[in-house]
């Protein structure tokens, strides 16, 4: 770049040298504030954390009202969106206008893909009497459900969900076997096997303390390290998704609150996703204006990064709430 | 000051500055839209003094509010005989009779066990006061008088929830308008903004759009907040008013607990949204500091020749980044649990409340961090060009200020020792509180050993400077109590508590804002200010600010819980005293305040450099034009005092042109 070229920059504000700082500064502002958005989320994990610990069998049990297929698409979606977003910013550097313009343009697609199959996992819920707030079937104020002539058919929903499990009814080896060969399970068999393998090598008595353990408090108490989830509805020797009636009276007062968690979850991400949208619409807008180029690219790279963030919490999101195991 | 002073700008060779060079950010434009749409970063800075110090006479109004409402505790068990009393003789004398003394001290006796007795003596004074009393004179009958009292004891009760009424939203907006609008953005948000890029020898900070968004969710926050609380006040004071503007007030106290804040008729879920959109202008200042102390440095100023003020200051990004978004999250999920009682902090709902806690106060502790860090980074300047000495062991306390920014988020949980936390988790918390004592002292004894051998001299920024090192110390001293398990169970929620965040947040914040605010407003204005009267404002402040929370201490210790409106009688003296000091700490700031009035009304032009310094802010005239700096300044060590002459007749300091070649050359290329 020749000095001329660099005085004359109309991009390069005033109060930067080269266009070099300025662009630097701006990707360290960016970084900085996805830092901010990272620990906000991180908040939100926190809680998850904290009530997954302290009460796991609500979770486990409740987890199989959500719809892991549409889940799983999602997250291939969002993964492909990243792709094509990065590879945008890179047809912007290199001033490759068409591609930048189609990259953009895949990018929010992939957006609005996402935002489609999400309002038609929200709105399957909503109809199944399972919504945010006390509008959900397993709300339970002061020791007494507020929504009781939804409760069945909420419960029917979830758990026809976890069917295809049950289905199969006793696991045979050999369906293990087949089972193996479905990757995404893999692991978790495995786990299951260990589990298994381990619970049998255990004392008769021991086996039983698991069975009996008493229910969780309602949250963090003094005995922070005592908290224990109630074993018993673990039943993974059995092979067999946890039903209504598994869990026991004081954790089927919570149910709701892994919707709460789901909602909040998904619902603050979602939002993200839309302002992602907007914003990636913004730079369609300018790049077929012939905004971008090898000199000034820095939207494009900083909404990439914006983008790929997003993704990021998604990839966290997606096993944490569709599949528990 | 002396008769010698220039009535004109010079710049830091103390040559006049003429007249086509005569630029100055304050005149630079004129007119109300140039300042609201300005990205200037010493606009920006003014614009905010000017809010924040508005809001500070708010919080300020309802600190007194509360301590002359504590000077009068209608609950105290004489004061409320003697309200009862007084009642009960009114109520029957608006009845047109007429009751004599006697049977209301009767009535009033304490320690009456026989009722029937008291009965019989009472109609005894009545019969003989009626038939000694005129024709014309009714006297009250027994049953009446009976009524009479109840009807006073009733009034009693109404106007002690009143009271409390008033204290708990007084309370509540002093504390939250203080934290949330005072002392937070009071260093970073008006003296950082207008230094940081002068110091760092730049034209503006990384952003300068972000930054002016950054004012615009201040006041947007700020005043939605306040319209909220204060809307409670006024409602209270006048009722009808609630029929036009509906409910308001929180009464939460600045902490907005669960399960109280879900369940309190407050406006929680408002006044939460207003913090929420504060917190977002604190992020965007913190991420402007940090892109612009990273990228805007100066040739020549590596990381460890940075003033130690920039330091301070990136230590304080950094916290507000990581701590800031976890308080908007929980804002969030607390207006969620108010809103749609999602449950995750109500306990009817299997929500635990102690989740908030921890939550909010591991945003709250770290921002305590953001109050104290900037104040040390002032103190860090003013107390070593004040000594005409180089600071002490730079190294450390540059490192220090990141070691607190790291420690202040793993201590959170010194909050909540009483909240039913395991045990484990409670000594924890207290050895890492305590940890964050070695940083604190490395820091204080650094700043006296740059005062050991320097030539002292007490102008008003040093007195400020100096009255921090010595409330901070009492404050972080008493932290250490707070920080001790046994001990903390007794003062927990007491005055103590009271006593000790004062001492590091006013004592230490307050006070380190007020040197800052001495030592850089020649700069910031152009104006000196007159010196005495500094020094005077400095000294009725100092002592109001010990009479009115030192007494707190011994309150604390011997048991006066903390956010009661009354209290027994035993206290009484304590308070009274506490309410003395107040006052006389508001004269001083007001003091402090008709010192600057006075400056930018009547003030003399002051020189580019009055104190002597060398960071590269006072390498330009005051006040700095609209780009900052003539030429860019070379960056020297800013602790190096030695190229700077005294030269009274422009009573300022200016370079020794033969020890600062590269300031010469600099000026010679002139590449501004
Ligand atoms: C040496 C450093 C410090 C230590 C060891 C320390 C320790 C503590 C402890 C243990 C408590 C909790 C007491 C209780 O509630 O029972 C506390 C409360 C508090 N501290 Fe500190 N502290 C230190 C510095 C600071 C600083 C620098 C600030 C502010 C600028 C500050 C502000 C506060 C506030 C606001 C509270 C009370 C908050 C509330 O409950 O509303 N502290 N401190
Ligand atoms: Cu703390």
């Amino acid at each position: 770049m020749n000095k001329v070229d660099d005085n004359h920059d109309p991009h390069l504000a005033h109060h930067f040298d080269t266009p070099v700082q300025q662009y630097s500064s701006a990707k360290i502002g960016m970084w900085v504030f996805l830092a901010t958005e990272i620990l906000m989320f991180g908040g939100l994990f926190c809680a998850y954390a904290v009530y997954r610990g302290t009460h796991p069998d609500v979770f486990l049990y409740a987890h199989h009202f959500l719809d892991t297929n549409l889940g799983a698409i999602n997250t291939v979606v969002l993964l492909a969106s990243s792709l094509t977003m990065a590879w945008g910013v890179r047809a912007a550097q290199l001033g490759q206008k068409p591609i930048l313009v189609i990259m953009l343009l895949l990018t929010l697609l992939g957006g609005v893909g996402f935002m489609g199959i999400k309002t038609i996992e929200y709105s399957s819920k909503y109809s199944h009497g399972l919504w945010f707030g006390s509008d959900n079937a397993f709300y339970v104020k002061s020791g007494k459900y507020t929504n009781p002539e939804e409760l069945t058919g909420a419960i029917e929903y979830g758990e026809s969900h976890a069917m295809p499990h049950e289905d199969k009814g006793e696991l045979t080896d050999e369906h293990l076997e087949l089972q193996v060969k479905d990757a995404a399970t893999e692991d978790v068999l495995d786990n299951q096997a260990a589990g298994e393998a381990q619970d049998q090598s255990l004392p008769a008595s021991a086996q039983s303390n698991i069975g009996n353990a008493t229910n969780a408090p309602a949250g963090l108490s003094s005995k922070f390290a005592e908290v224990e989830g109630d074993g018993s509805a673990y039943v993974t020797s059995e092979k067999k998704p946890l039903t209504y009636e598994d869990l026991d009276p004081q954790q089927q007062k919570l149910v709701s609150q892994f919707f709460q968690i789901y909602f909040l979850m998904t619902g603050l991400h979602g939002i993200h996703v839309l302002v992602g949208m907007a914003l990636i619409f913004w730079l369609f807008i300018r790049a077929l204006r012939g905004t971008f180029g090898p000199k000034y690219f820095v939207p494009v790279d900083l909404v990439g990064l914006y983008w790929h963030i997003v993704d990021l919490i998604w990839i966290f999101l997606f096993p944490l709430l569709y599949l528990i195991h | 000051m002396s008769a010698t002073q220039p009535t004109q700008q010079t710049d830091i060779f103390g040559k006049p500055v003429d007249e086509q060079h005569k630029d100055n950010y304050l005149t630079h434009q004129r007119g109300l839209m140039s300042w609201l749409f300005t990205l200037d970063h010493k606009r920006i800075g003014i614009m905010y003094m000017i809010a924040v110090l508005s809001f500070f006479f708010v919080g300020g109004v309802f600190a007194i509010v509360l301590r002359v409402m504590l000077t009068m505790p209608i609950a105290d068990a004489s004061n409320q005989m003697r309200f009862e009393m007084n009642d009960t003789r009114n109520i029957v004398e608006s009845s047109g009779a007429t009751v004599p003394e006697e049977a209301i001290k009767l009535l009033y006796e304490p320690g009456v066990t026989d009722a029937e007795a008291q009965q019989q003596k009472i109609e005894v004074v009545l019969t003989d006061a009626a038939s000694s009393a005129g024709a014309g004179a009714k006297v009250v009958e027994y049953p009446e008088l009976i009524n009479a009292r109840d009807a006073a004891a009733q009034k009693y009760t109404q106007d002690l929830t009143n009271h409390n009424t008033f204290y708990n939203q007084s309370f509540t907006l002093h504390g939250a308008v203080m934290v949330f609008l005072f002392i937070i953005p009071a260093i970073p948000a008006i003296i950082g903004n207008f230094v940081l890029p002068l110091m760092l020898g730049a034209k503006d900070v990384a952003f300068p759009r972000l930054n002016l968004a950054s004012w615009y969710c201040y006041m947007g926050g700020a005043l939605f907040f306040l319209w909220v609380l204060g809307k409670g006040i006024l409602n209270f004071l006048v009722p009808t008013l609630e029929g036009v503007w509906g409910g308001g007030g929180l009464d939460t106290g600045w902490t907005f607990y669960t399960p109280y804040s879900t369940e309190t008729n407050t406006a929680v879920v408002a006044a939460t949204a207003g913090a929420f959109v504060l917190g977002f202008s604190s992020i965007l200042t913190a991420v402007n500091f940090i892109a612009s102390i990273h990228m805007l440095r100066p040739k020549g100023m590596t990381w460890f020749r940075m003033p130690l003020m920039l330091w301070a200051l990136y230590a304080t990004a950094v916290i507000q980044i990581l701590a800031t978004p976890v308080l908007a999250i929980t804002l969030l999920l607390l207006i969620a649990e108010r809103a749609f009682g999602i449950g995750i902090f109500d306990p009817a709902l299997g929500g635990d409340p102690i989740l908030y806690q921890h939550f909010f106060w591991f945003y709250s502790h770290p921002a305590v961090y953001i109050m104290i860090l900037p104040a040390m980074g002032i103190v860090s300047e003013v107390i070593s060009v004040f000594s005409r000495k180089h600071i002490f062991g730079y190294a450390f306390i540059a490192c220090s200020s990141m070691a607190i920014a790291i420690l202040g988020f793993l201590v959170w949980g010194h909050h909540m020792f009483t909240s039913g936390q395991s045990e484990l988790l409670n000594a924890v918390f207290s050895i890492i509180t305590m940890l964050v004592a070695i940083p604190s002292a490395i820091k204080v004894f650094n700043w006296l050993t740059t005062m050991y051998n320097g030539s002292i001299r007490l102008d008003s920024p040093m007195l400020y400077a100096l009255g921090f090192i010595w409330l901070f110390t009492i404050g972080g001293l008493t932290g250490i109590y707070c920080a001790t398990l046994a001990v903390n169970i007794h003062i927990h929620d007491t005055y103590f508590i009271v006593a000790h965040f004062h001492y590091v947040m006013v004592g230490s914040t307050l006070f380190a804002f007020l040197a800052g605010m001495h030592y850089w407003w020649p700069k910031m204005f152009g104006k000196n200010y007159s010196e005495r009267w500094a020094r005077w404002g400095w000294l009725l402040v100092f002592v109001g600010f010990n009479i009115t929370f030192f007494i707190q201490f011994i309150m604390g210790a011997l048991g006066m819980p903390r956010r009661y409106a009354t209290y027994i009688d035993k206290y009484t003296i304590y308070h009274h005293i506490s309410t003395g000091g107040s006052l006389i700490l508001t004269v001083g700031l007001f003091l402090v305040l008709f010192v600057w009035i006075h400056s930018l009304l009547k003030g003399k032009q002051s020189p580019a450099n009055p104190w002597g310094a060398n960071s590269l802010e006072w390498h330009t005239i005051s006040p700095p034009p609209h780009a900052n700096f003539d030429h860019a300044p070379p960056a020297t060590d800013p602790y190096d005092y030695s190229h700077w002459r005294w030269r009274p007749e422009i009573a300022g300091y200016v370079l020794n042109e033969d020890s600062e070649p590269e300031e010469k050359d600099a000026m010679a290329r002139n590449d501004s």
